[in-house]
């Protein structure tokens, strides 16, 4: 089996050859450091400032306010930590959501033990934040509201603009992780009230180990990594160029496209999420049927394991991931898919695909193909499965 | 991540299916873990495992060390295969990783439930056999989508 269809881009995705060929000069040829004196080190220094404008135009943000980190990661430690620790004075309450992404909510963890309350707000049945109870949550000690722009297990967007409003509304600062959404959907800052926003290089054709934390002026906030003073004196290190490059040329590219690319992928995830509900029975989609990220899809076979089926479809060259316990290392299905109610059975039955620009409808035939035998062939397999149909076959 | 015979084994699993009239049919592991295995035993007048098949629910470790086992004790005599462990298991997988070795622990629960089952039936104690600690849970939700 040569074929390889890659449906796992919510994992990561494929560096453009266009980002490439933008970073490799940075590699060999200007590899100045951009804070050295010489005229050498200033196309490195430029080429940073050009990336910066492009991140900050596509957020309708001064560029100023872009700061280049590591990766998503480091930029939800950074935001989360380092206002807590500068607003502790003000309050210790911090909210966000039960269905974040880890980096989120170890991070709040942390924070709990140095003393920080979290309040973790529940979601609907198709993973929306209920906003009633974050409204509720909110008391006069809540520094920050930390919420996804978009989940990345089951895709689903939640409402940013409201809950930017009801940020502003109470004097309280808003983060957003959108490691998920931004490069899939149009994101302004000022119109949705973000104050800081995550981003990662490597989920949208970029190159992995580069991201951005967005942070709006004047907002207090301390460093997370100490030293010399790059990126205005808050974030030290010598700044990763060709990363950077790279990035700014992943967004340029992502934002040229987004329109046409985000449809041709809502099209192609409406035909898989409909031939796979009609074809394979005791199915069901996992997120908001429509508010969801434009290539995301993420369904539960029942009386079957997520492990095996992943297994099995990497048998045919398919490339997907799933919420189940075996493919997390702990005993405990995906807290998303607990947190919109699964029971843990169904919870374990679960499979991501999330598409790209390159898939075809060509490549979704074939997944389908497979997946309805592999499905059955596991049923086959299930004493759940067999249980049932005597059940209701009696 | 997994070794060739596990791999062959989760591939082409050996004895799959369910045995009608089972001399002794044993169910171990739970759903919300995300393991459940069935092993059916037709056992002759001489004790001797003359027929196995099973079911699994669970990864691709779950389903390997069901196979094994089911291999190691067809045509063996209840005694013998009361004495196949879940390391016997292991072994002859050439290894599990570590977060999957209580699938082996699954498949060697499996075998005594399904033992203890037969005991029951006929009304015998099996010298070394006891009742098995590990059950299924009862399905509280049977939700259909």
């Amino acid at each position: 089996m040569d074929r390889l269809i890659y449906l796992d881009h919510a994992a990561t995705t494929a560096t453009r050859p266009e980002v490439v060929e933008a970073m490799l000069p940075y590699f060999t040829e200007s590899f100045g450091n951009p804070s050295s004196v010489y005229g050498f080190s200033n196309k490195s220094k430029d080429a940073i400032a050009t990336a910066r404008d492009t991140i900050a135009k596509s957020l309708n943000a001064d560029s100023k306010d872009i700061y280049f980190t590591a990766g998503g990661s480091e930029s939800d430690n950074w935001a989360l930590k380092e206002t807590a620790r500068v607003y502790k004075d003000k309050g210790r309450h911090i909210i966000t959501s039960a269905i974040e992404h880890h980096a989120i909510l170890h991070t709040c963890e942390f924070l709990e033990k140095e003393g920080f309350e979290v309040t973790y707000v529940g979601v609907d049945e198709n993973g929306i934040i209920k906003m009633d109870e974050l409204k509720a949550a909110i008391r006069p000690d809540t520094i920050l509201i930390s919420v996804m722009f978009a989940n990345n297990e089951i895709g689903t967007i939640q409402p940013i603009k409201e809950i930017g409003a009801l940020a502003k509304e109470n004097g309280i600062l808003f983060h957003t992780d959108a490691v998920q959404a931004y490069g899939q959907l149009p994101i302004d800052v000022n119109e949705l009230n973000i104050d800081m926003l995550s981003a990662s290089g490597h989920k949208l054709n970029g190159p992995k180990g580069i991201g951005f934390l967005y942070i709006r002026k004047g907002i207090k906030i301390r460093n997370l990594i100490h030293g010399g003073g790059q990126e205005r004196a808050r974030r030290a290190g010598t700044e990763n160029v060709p990363g950077i490059v790279g990035l700014g040329k992943a967004v340029e590219i992502a934002v040229d496209t987004m329109n046409e690319r985000t449809a041709k992928e809502i099209e192609l995830r409406d035909y898989l999420v409909e031939r796979v509900l009609a074809e394979i029975p005791y199915t069901r989609l996992n997120g908001d049927r429509f508010n969801r990220l434009p290539n995301n899809a993420n369904f539960s076979f029942q009386f079957i394991e997520g492990e095996s089926l992943l297994i099995m479809l990497d048998m045919a060259g398919i490339c997907g991931s799933s919420g189940s316990a075996c493919t997390s290392g702990s005993l405990d299905p995906s807290h998303v898919l607990l947190g919109i109610g699964l029971p843990h059975e169904i919870a374990h039955g679960s499979l991501r695909l999330t598409l790209g620009d390159e898939n075809t409808k060509e490549e979704i035939d074939y997944v389908i193909e497979n997946l309805k035998e592999i499905v059955q062939k596991l049923r086959n397999m299930s004493p759940l499965y067999e249980d049932y149909m005597r059940t209701n076959n009696r | 991540m997994y070794s060739e015979k596990v791999m062959d084994h989760f591939q082409n699993p050996r004895n799959v299916g369910e045995i009608e009239n089972a001399s002794g049919v044993g169910t171990v592991g739970n759903a919300k873990c995300g393991d459940i295995m069935r092993i059916y035993f037709d056992i002759d007048e001489n004790q001797v495992i003359r027929d196995v098949k099973f079911k699994t629910f669970g990864c691709g470790a779950a389903v390997a060390t069901s196979s094994m086992a089911t291999e190691l004790v067809k045509g063996k005599t209840i005694y013998e295969a009361l004495e196949v462990t879940n390391k016997a298991v292991m072994d002859a997988l050439d290894g599990l990783p570590p977060v999957k070795v209580h699938c082996s622990l699954l498949a060697e629960e499996a075998i005594h439930a399904a033992l203890w089952d037969y005991a029951e039936k006929n009304g015998i104690k099996i010298e070394g056999l006891e009742k098995p600690k590990s059950d299924i849970s009862e399905h509280e939700e049977e939700e259909e989508y």
